[in-house]
């Protein structure tokens, strides 16, 4: 049972003002999305119809402390379908963006931020690598890029300014 | 997709010139995907430039912060355009990323004036928003085509059954990429497919996305997704899949024993990336295109070659 009264009748224009998340109000649950869904089609644990009418009624802390609403794969299968154009994918992104404000960032993507901190990449351009280039004959490239930490420091969205600040 | 590709000088040597976005994956774990890319580009006078500095595009941030994620984005996109030339990606998720970024960076002044105030306040650049983004199968496909292609086959690749995988972002969404095909029917990879004369097998649910954007998040779910494909695949008997992006690989190649061994059967299906195959067409030496990197092998695929004599 939810009670009525811990609902936010704002959250989803929250998400509307969030980028990607503009057309959420533009849904009727028709449910064309989660028919296609290939996510769905192996876990019942994610529904986007069900994500978005709960994102509607404004259960707004159950939606951001969930996991299924990571579990979008960004196929853009529902995206190119959905006959209202809410661009699923990108409503999630937009949800997504809430829930780590909130302070919901789960670990796997928490691990990503200070890789891509560290080395401006995801996999880190070892010794290793650059020697394998080397005897392929492939042009060289830059193991670190600091501009990330920059572009991530300025924006305070790394792990240890999140933590420690 | 995008405006203001440079015109390539009419002396130029090449049949089109762009930069060449490797992104997280490719360097690290497809360098057989490079490879072929680099060799079949030199034999068919694409020239394809380096930028060592370009980062991760953008996307695995995107989930976490939108704004982060464009600015990413537009520090490689900067890069291009100080260069004067088009992106061309070998990864489909870098490819999306990139194109998208475009898309939204051209479509708002306001939103490209904060972005560029803080490029430059951080890193000291500035996107005008003038580079073009593309996929390597799009320039195989637009700008050498089906003549050329043909015309530089050396190999009789008939005996081979192939099972294409489009994966997801080299085709949508379309209000990014335009309708270059209909997402829903792809046709492009099955067409490079026939034009190196190997046949295409068609197979239930192969639009099915590989699952690699949830293997970070759940493991569980990403290799259900991907075992789906290889069960459909092997019902019908191809000899390998053929694909166009490094994460799918990473599902269907490098994570095919584990799903073996979750599932309890066996597959073996080597998997190919695209230029390999137009490599192999070509006549160009299978260990120039990396086949030894495959981990899946594919010296029973490679006995079915017959080479023309030279």
């Amino acid at each position: 049972m939810i009670d009525s009264k811990t609902l936010d009748p704002k959250f989803k224009l929250e998400i509307a003002k969030e980028p990607g998340g503009e057309h959420i109000t533009r849904c009727f649950s028709c449910g064309t999305c989660t028919a296609g869904c290939p996510v769905r089609e192996v876990t019942d644990r994610y529904n986007p119809r069900q994500i978005i009418r709960m994102a509607i009624l404004g259960i707004k802390k159950e939606v951001l402390s969930s996991q299924f609403i990571w579990l979008c794969s960004s196929c853009y299968t529902c995206y190119e379908r959905c006959p209202q154009d809410v661009r699923i994918p990108e409503l999630m992104n937009a949800i997504r963006n809430i829930a780590v404000r909130e302070g919901y960032l789960p670990p796997a993507m928490r691990i990503q931020l200070d890789l891509l901190s560290s080395f401006g990449r995801l996999l880190e351009i070892t010794e290793f690598e650059c020697d394998k280039r080397k005897d392929l004959h492939l042009p060289s490239i830059e193991a670190k890029t600091e501009d990330i930490k920059k572009i991530l420091d300025h924006l305070g969205c790394r792990r240890e300014e999140k933590t420690e600040g | 997709m995008g405006v203001g590709v440079k015109k390539k000088p009419k002396d130029s040597p090449f049949t089109a010139e762009y930069v060449l976005f490797l992104g997280c994956t490719v360097p690290v774990r497809a360098l057989n995907y490079e490879l072929s890319a680099r060799k079949v580009a030199e034999r068919l006078d694409i020239h394809l430039g380096d930028i060592p500095e370009f980062s991760c595009c953008g996307y695995p941030i995107k989930s976490v912060n939108h704004y982060a994620y464009l600015l990413m984005a537009a520090r490689n996109l900067a890069l291009a355009e100080e260069k004067g030339l088009p992106i061309c990606t070998l990864c489909s998720a870098c490819c999306g990323a990139l194109a998208e970024a475009n898309h939204e960076i051209k479509g708002d002044k306001k939103l490209r004036k904060r972005l560029n105030d803080d490029l430059s306040r951080v890193l000291g650049k500035q996107y005008e928003g003038e580079v073009q983004v593309t996929h390597f199968m799009r320039v195989l496909e637009k700008e050498v085509g089906e003549k050329r292609i043909a015309s530089e086959i050396q190999a009789d690749l008939s005996g081979l059954y192939l099972a294409p995988h489009y994966g997801c972002h080299i085709t949508k969404p379309t209000t990014v990429y335009g309708r270059v095909e209909d997402p829903e029917n792809p046709t492009s990879l099955d067409r490079l497919i026939q034009m190196t004369g190997a046949h295409t097998v068609s197979y239930e649910n192969k639009l099915q996305c590989c699952g690699g954007g949830v293997l970070a998040i759940d493991e569980g779910v990403a290799l259900s997704m991907a075992q789906s494909k290889l069960d459909h695949i092997q019902a019908r008997q191809a000899d390998a899949m053929v694909l166009a992006c490094p994460f799918c690989n990473i599902m269907y190649e490098s994570n095919q024993k584990k799903i073996e061994k979750v599932a309890q059967k066996e597959y073996k299906l080597p998997i190919l990336y695209f230029p390999q195959l137009v490599g192999l067409a070509l006549g160009i030496e299978p260990d120039d295109l990396g086949m030894k990197m495959n981990r899946i092998k594919t010296v029973e695929l490679l006995k079915k070659i017959n080479r023309r004599a030279a």
